[in-house]
Parts: structure tokens; C-alpha cells; sequence
């Protein structure tokens, strides 16, 4: 166990996973010489050569493309995206070739390709270049999506990532690139579709992922003071979601608050809450609440910008109403 | 769009409410939670609360009108918002005696009959409505804390098993006041909300609940010795106790415990009739009659055998001062398995009280007085208490009684008997 970054969780699991099979390799903008526009890559152009380490030019789709053909082939392609606001332009690839390759091509042809970049808001990077777009990806059959919110789960998930032969989307975090935390050495697995419970507690849960997990910790521990027990769920993977987990918490607790960092239409909020309604209706005590952006496109202004994030002091306000306590 | 404020069910048998106090006016600000105003129910004056934020853009019920539970009181909305006037109610408010409600302005259009609220229909969580059935409570009788007065979990929790006891015997009257001679013959008083619950609870105990009553004479000089001790005891150990000695034990206090410590003896006479049954409490909660200004309560002291005799006189106190200044809540008039009443301090030297149903029984306490009694072949003077009881003689026959009260003479004549 050492405490790493979750660049450096991201880095481990990248090397382990290229030593490991010769199949895999990663491509994308700055990844080679650069070592990464967050280092994530650094070092591994050293260790092992451009043939594995590839250099992209500034065209998202046509890269993206690549991965593609080169999975198709029986290679495992892990394509880095400089961010995810950029990946739009490669969204023809990754949704109508990725995802559906297997499904049209009647089971012949697996796709074993990972998508990955930084999601979501860092700061002050105005409307175009902070946006949070699991719904969208989350939305569409035959991806995976995956969303680390530690270190050891960044290194563990993205191992499962490389080794499934389904695309597999991980949604990293500019802002969390430098956080640190244990992470186990070698061989560490998380699996995809499993959620954790970061903080047990008995009186709300709060449903989070990525960044929004530091945002319900916060928000747990003023609940504290205030003495309120709420449960944090990481829920990790938001494509297959880990129902059961959502409904035990929720059968504990009764109530729930729903945190993103994406926009409340059509969210994955909306998903979790519409979960909730069915399998736990007996279970419930209040409407789940729900703690996303704002819905407007992400303002540069700083003051806004914190105006239109998720924050603890909104989550804090959603459970004191799912807790009837005001 | 603006919302509406309605009259809401702040207790578990009100119908209507006399809106006593607007707290917040026309154009003040209001949060979801904040008080509007205080509303006198059927037992005591409750605060209703805003279900939403914004401005009270229109007051539409006068201080000191009755209105029907479900009838819209107020509008909450955006400054400047129009609302129509159509006040939405069912009968006319029927303003009450109080001089601030003599000339209530009308509302500009007169009202037109709407739809009475649907009262049968009760908003509660699924969580709370599957923890009532498992329970066995009726949502009905459960007051909401929730939004629109949808019942939660955690009323649920608060719910006592079964429904509301109410308003019980011995009313005190309330016209020690001389009237004045002002050339009117009489003066016709509305009913209060309290005073109309109360005619038709006992009307409602008396003709169909078949009271029979027993009467003892009790020797209250061992008592009288015990409490005087204590007191000196509690006076020395409570130094700065406090404005004149008010953690001082009550001749009440004692009876309340002796009583409560009878009934785990007696679970017989501890018990409720039910429509087709008899519930024997395990519990003890004893209800303590009252007297309020112009009607009377019975605030509850639970588990009453398990507590001390400070605990009970710290208790009946609070519980006492809550009852006359009417801020008493539905839980603490609720769910008392077995009642007291009390009218020694009237110089009654005895008395019968009014069963309060569903309990199957009451005892009465008149004063403590000294008599002369026979002592052998002497006559001493000592300090005796005449107790009635009034028994359902659907659930208490005659010896059940007697024995019951033999318990609660032995203790109160040797008060060391309540430690065994």
C-alpha cells in the first residue's frame, strides 16, 4: 500500500496493465513526448517505445477512429482524451462505432477499446470547457462508464477498464488529479457495476460519484455536527449502476439526496431518483432530492461559478428538507 | 402562482379553529416553516406554519373567526401578485366575542361554496404509512409534521399506540367571576373550541359508559410526615432551588405515584374498553386533570410508576403551566392509561369524576382535612383524604375495584410500601 496520487494511481495502473499484455497501448494528443497534458502518462513513452506510446495530432475524431480499427483488430487501444469537452467531436466514433460494433456485427466482432479524460468543471474554464456529460455517454447501450473518485479506485478501475472487452468510458477529473490516497500495489481490481460506501450513516444517503464524492463528504460531516448520520455512496460506475446498493442504503435510511456535477435534465440524478421511486417506494419517508449544476451553461465569472456548483452547503440544505427538518 | 394557506388539522379530532392571532401581516416576508399565526383548537392554541416562502400577499380570515379545517385562511405569493378574493370557504367564519374581531373588514367578492377539503384523505410518506400498519396506528389520528401536514416517520414513531383520550371529569366552574350589573340580564358566550369537545366527551361517557363509584377514607398523617420530611430534605439539598421552593413535593405528587404503583398491582383496573375488546396496559400513564380558564385538560404522566417523586412533581408542574397557558401539545394530553382528579384545593371534601374514555377508570381527591378519629378508646385528630373512584363496570366489576383501592390505601397510609 502506498499513498499515491490519482494521477499517479491512474499512471501505476496504465504501466501494469501495458507490462502485463502487449496488446494494450495508448494514443492521444501531448500522451508521448509530453507525458500527458496531466502527466498521467509520464514516464511511459520511456519504458515502452512509440510504438505503444502514440503521439496524435489535434483530431479527435480521427484518433478515436483509429482505436476503434485498431480494436476491431485484437489490439487494446486506450485513447486519451485532453478532456472530455473535446471528445464530443469524436462522440460519431465512440457511440455509433464503439458501442455498437459488437451488437451489429451479431457477436463477431468484441470491442476491447477505453475512453478516457478529464469530465466536468475544474475552474474558470468557462461554458465550452466545463461540462459534465455522463448523462450522455451513460445513456447510450453498449458503453460502460465508469468514474473514479480516489486513487485506488482510479487504479482499479481502470484496470478492469483495459481488460473488458466492451468500451469502457472512465471519466477522470482536472481536479482531481492531485488528490492523494492509499492505494494498494500491484494487482488491485475494482469492478465495474460495484458502488462503495465512502461513510456509513442511517439517516439520509447521498448518492455521489467523481468530484460530487468530496462535495458529500463535506456535506456529511456538517450533517454531523448537526446531528444527522448520513450514509456517502460512491457510486463509481454509473453504466451498469449497482442497484442493489442504492436500494439497501435507501431501505436503511429512508431518504436520499441525489449529487452530480452535470445539469439536472435528464441527469443521471434523474436515473437514481427514478431507481428509488420504484424499488424503494415502501422505503421512502420524503421525494428524493436532487444537487446538480445549475442549469445553465457554466459561467467564467468565479463568484457564478461557485453560484452554479454543487456544493456542500446545498447538499447540507437538500438533506435537512429530505429530514423534514426545515 | 401564489399558494394557498390552509386551515390545517392541528390536532388529531379538530374540525375547525379559531384563528386567534394573525403572527405575520399582509406584506411581511415569510420562509416555509415560519408561523403565520396561532389557531385555537379543540385543546389548545397551536401555531400554524407557512408550507411556503415568499410574501403573505393576502389575509383573507379575521382574527378571532372560526374557520373549518381545509378552508384557505391566506395567500403566500410574489409581492404585487394578485390573488382573486374568493375566500374558498365552506360556512361563513362566525367572528367570537374578542373586541379585536368586532368589525372584521369583508372581502371585496362574497364567497362561493368550494369542495370541503378532503378530509378523509391523509398525506403520509410511504415509509410512514407502511409503519402504521405494521403498527397498528391510524394515520387519521396522527398529526403531520411534514409539508402540508404530510405525516412521517417520525410521527409515526411519536404516535401512542392507539388513539387520543380527551377531556375527562370534574369540571371546575369558571364563574367565580361576579357578574357585573350592567342592566343586560345575561350575556350568551360562543362555546369554545374546548368547551364544545368537552360537552360531547362526557355526553358521550356518561350515557353509554356504566359508572359505578367506591369511596374510602384514607389516613394521610404517615404521608403528610413522609412529604414533610422530604421536603426539608430537598430544601437543604436544593440551597438556590430556585423561586420559593418550587421543587417542593405536592400531596398530588404523592397520590399520582401511589396510584401509577396500584395499577402495576391492578393490571385490571389499568386497562382501556375498546368497541370489541379490552387492552390491558402494561404502562402506566396517568392523566392528571387540569383546570384551564374555561375548561379543563389532562396532560399525561407517563410511566408515572417508574418515576421519582421529584421526577413526577418536576412533570405535573411543567405539564400543569403548558395546560393553562394552552401550549400543551397532542402528545402530552394523549394516550393516558388510568386518570386523577383533583379538587382538595377546593375544599371539596369529596367528589365523583367523570370516567375518561377509552380508560376504565378515575379516582377523585378531596382535601386533606384533620378529623377526629377513634384511636382505641381515644380520639385523635389526624389528617384523612375521602378518594372515589369511578369504575366501567364494562371492565371494572365492584371487588376488582375494592381491591385496587385497598392497594392504594395500604401506600398512602404507609408510604414506605411504595418502595417494596
Amino acid at each position: 500500500m502506498a499513498t499515491l496520487t490519482y494521477r499517479d494511481a491512474l499512471n501505476q495502473a496504465l504501466r501494469e496493465e501495458m507490462q502485463r499484455d502487449p496488446n494494450v497501448f495508448l494514443m492521444g494528443e501531448e500522451v508521448g513526448v509530453y507525458q500527458g497534458a496531466y502527466k498521467v502518462s509520464r514516464g511511459l513513452l520511456e519504458e515502452f517505445g512509440p510504438q505503444r506510446i502514440v503521439d496524435t495530432p489535434i483530431a479527435e475524431l480521427g484518433f478515436a477512429g483509429i482505436g476503434v480499427g485498431a480494436a476491431m483488430g485484437g489490439l487494446r487501444p486506450v485513447i486519451e482524451f485532453m478532456t472530455w469537452n473535446f471528445a464530443v467531436l469524436a462522440l460519431d466514433q465512440i457511440v455509433n462505432s464503439a458501442a455498437k460494433m459488437l451488437y451489429m456485427s451479431g457477436g463477431q466482432i468484441p470491442m476491447p477499446i477505453v475512453f478516457r479524460g478529464p469530465n466536468g468543471a475544474a475552474l474558470q474554464l468557462s461554458s465550452q470547457h466545463s461540462q459534465a456529460w455522463e448523462s450522455w455517454l451513460s445513456h447510450i447501450p453498449g458503453l460502460k462508464v465508469v468514474a473514479p473518485a480516489t486513487p485506488a479506485d482510479a487504479k482499479g478501475l481502470l484496470k478492469s477498464a483495459i481488460r473488458d472487452n466492451n468500451p469502457v468510458i472512465v471519466l477522470e477529473g482536472e481536479m482531481l488529479y492531485n488528490i492523494k490516497g492509499d492505494v494498494p500495489d500491484g494487482e488491485h481490481i475494482v469492478p465495474i457495476g460495484r458502488a462503495d460506501i465512502k461513510r456509513e450513516g442511517s439517516d439520509v444517503t447521498l448518492v455521489c460519484h467523481s468530484k460530487t464524492l468530496t462535495v458529500a463528504v463535506k456535506a456529511a460531516e456538517q450533517l454531523a455536527e448537526q446531528n444527522v448520520s448520513a450514509e456517502v455512496l460512491d457510486l463509481r460506475s454509473l453504466r451498469p449502476l449497482d442497484e442493489a446498493a442504492i436500494l439497501e442504503s435507501v431501505a436503511k435510511t429512508n431518504r436520499a439526496v441525489v449529487v452530480e456535477e452535470g445539469w439536472p435534465h435528464a441527469g443521471i440524478g434523474a436515473q437514481i431518483v427514478d431507481l428509488i421511486q420504484r424499488g424503494a417506494f415502501d422505503d421512502l419517508d420524503a421525494p428524493v432530492q436532487r444537487v446538480t449544476q445549475a442549469d445553465v451553461p457554466m459561467p467564467y465569472n468565479k463568484v457564478l461559478e461557485r453560484a452554479a456548483k454543487a456544493s456542500p452547503e446545498k447538499v447540507v440544505a437538500a438533506a435537512r428538507r429530505v429530514l423534514y427538518l426545515e | 402562482m401564489a399558494t394557498k394557506v390552509h386551515m390545517e388539522a392541528l390536532s388529531p379530532t379538530m374540525e375547525e379553529g379559531r384563528l386567534v392571532k394573525w403572527t405575520k401581516h399582509e406584506g411581511d416576508a415569510v420562509k416555509s416553516g415560519d408561523t403565520l399565526a396561532e389557531v385555537e383548537t379543540d385543546k389548545a392554541i397551536m401555531e400554524l406554519v407557512a408550507r411556503a416562502d415568499g410574501q403573505l400577499i393576502k389575509v383573507v380570515v379575521p382574527e378571532g373567526s372560526t374557520v373549518p379545517v381545509g378552508n384557505v385562511v391566506a395567500w403566500i405569493g410574489k409581492p404585487g401578485e394578485k390573488v382573486d378574493g374568493a375566500r374558498e370557504d365552506k360556512p361563513a367564519p362566525t367572528p367570537t366575542m374578542s373586541p379585536r374581531a368586532a368589525a372584521p373588514a369583508p372581502s371585496p367578492a362574497q364567497s362561493t361554496p368550494v369542495t370541503p377539503p378532503a378530509a378523509t384523505r391523509v398525506k403520509a410518506s410511504p415509509l410512514a404509512k407502511r409503519m402504521a400498519k405494521d403498527a397498528g396506528v391510524d394515520l387519521k389520528l396522527v398529526q403531520g409534521s411534514g409539508p402540508g401536514g404530510r405525516v412521517v416517520k417520525r410521527d409515526v414513531e411519536r404516535a401512542p399506540a392507539a388513539q387520543a383520550a380527551t377531556a375527562p371529569a370534574s369540571a371546575t366552574p369558571r364563574t367565580a367571576d361576579r357578574a357585573p350589573r350592567t342592566g343586560v340580564p345575561y350575556e350568551d358566550v360562543p362555546l369554545t373550541q374546548i368547551r364544545k369537545t368537552i360537552a360531547k366527551r362526557l355526553a358521550a361517557s356518561l350515557g353509554p359508559v356504566p359508572h359505578f363509584f367506591l369511596t374510602t377514607e384514607i389516613d394521610m398523617e404517615r404521608a403528610a410526615e413522609a412529604r414533610e420530611a422530604l421536603n426539608k430534605q430537598l430544601g437543604e439539598e436544593g440551597g438556590g432551588g430556585g423561586s420559593g421552593g418550587g421543587g417542593k413535593i405536592s400531596f398530588n405528587d404523592i397520590i399520582i405515584k401511589a396510584v401509577a404503583l396500584a395499577l402495576v398491582h391492578h393490571r385490571a383496573c389499568n386497562a382501556w374498553f375498546q368497541e370489541d375488546h379490552i387492552r390491558y396496559w402494561n404502562e402506566v400513564h396517568i392523566g392528571m386533570a387540569v383546570a384551564i380558564e374555561d375548561g379543563l385538560i389532562t396532560p399525561v404522566i407517563r410511566n408515572a410508576d417508574l418515576k421519582s417523586l421529584s421526577e413526577i412533581g418536576a412533570e405535573a408542574r411543567d405539564l400543569a403551566g403548558k395546560a393553562r397557558n394552552r401550549r400543551l401539545k397532542p402528545e402530552e394530553y394523549t394516550g393516558s392509561t388510568f386518570s386523577v382528579s383533583n379538587l382538595g384545593m377546593f375544599d371539596i371534601d369529596q367528589f365523583t369524576a367523570v370516567i375518561n374514555p377509552p380508560e376504565a377508570g378515575i379516582v377523585a381527591i378531596g382535601t386533606i382535612a384533620p378529623k377526629a378519629v377513634p384511636d382505641g378508646d381515644r380520639v385523635s385528630v389526624r389528617r384523612r383524604l375521602r378518594l372515589t373512584m369511578s369504575c366501567d363496570h364494562r371492565v371494572i366489576d365492584g371487588a376488582t375495584g375494592a381491591a385496587f383501592l385497598k392497594t392504594l390505601k395500604q401506600m398512602l397510609e404507609n408510604p414506605l410500601a411504595m418502595l417494596l
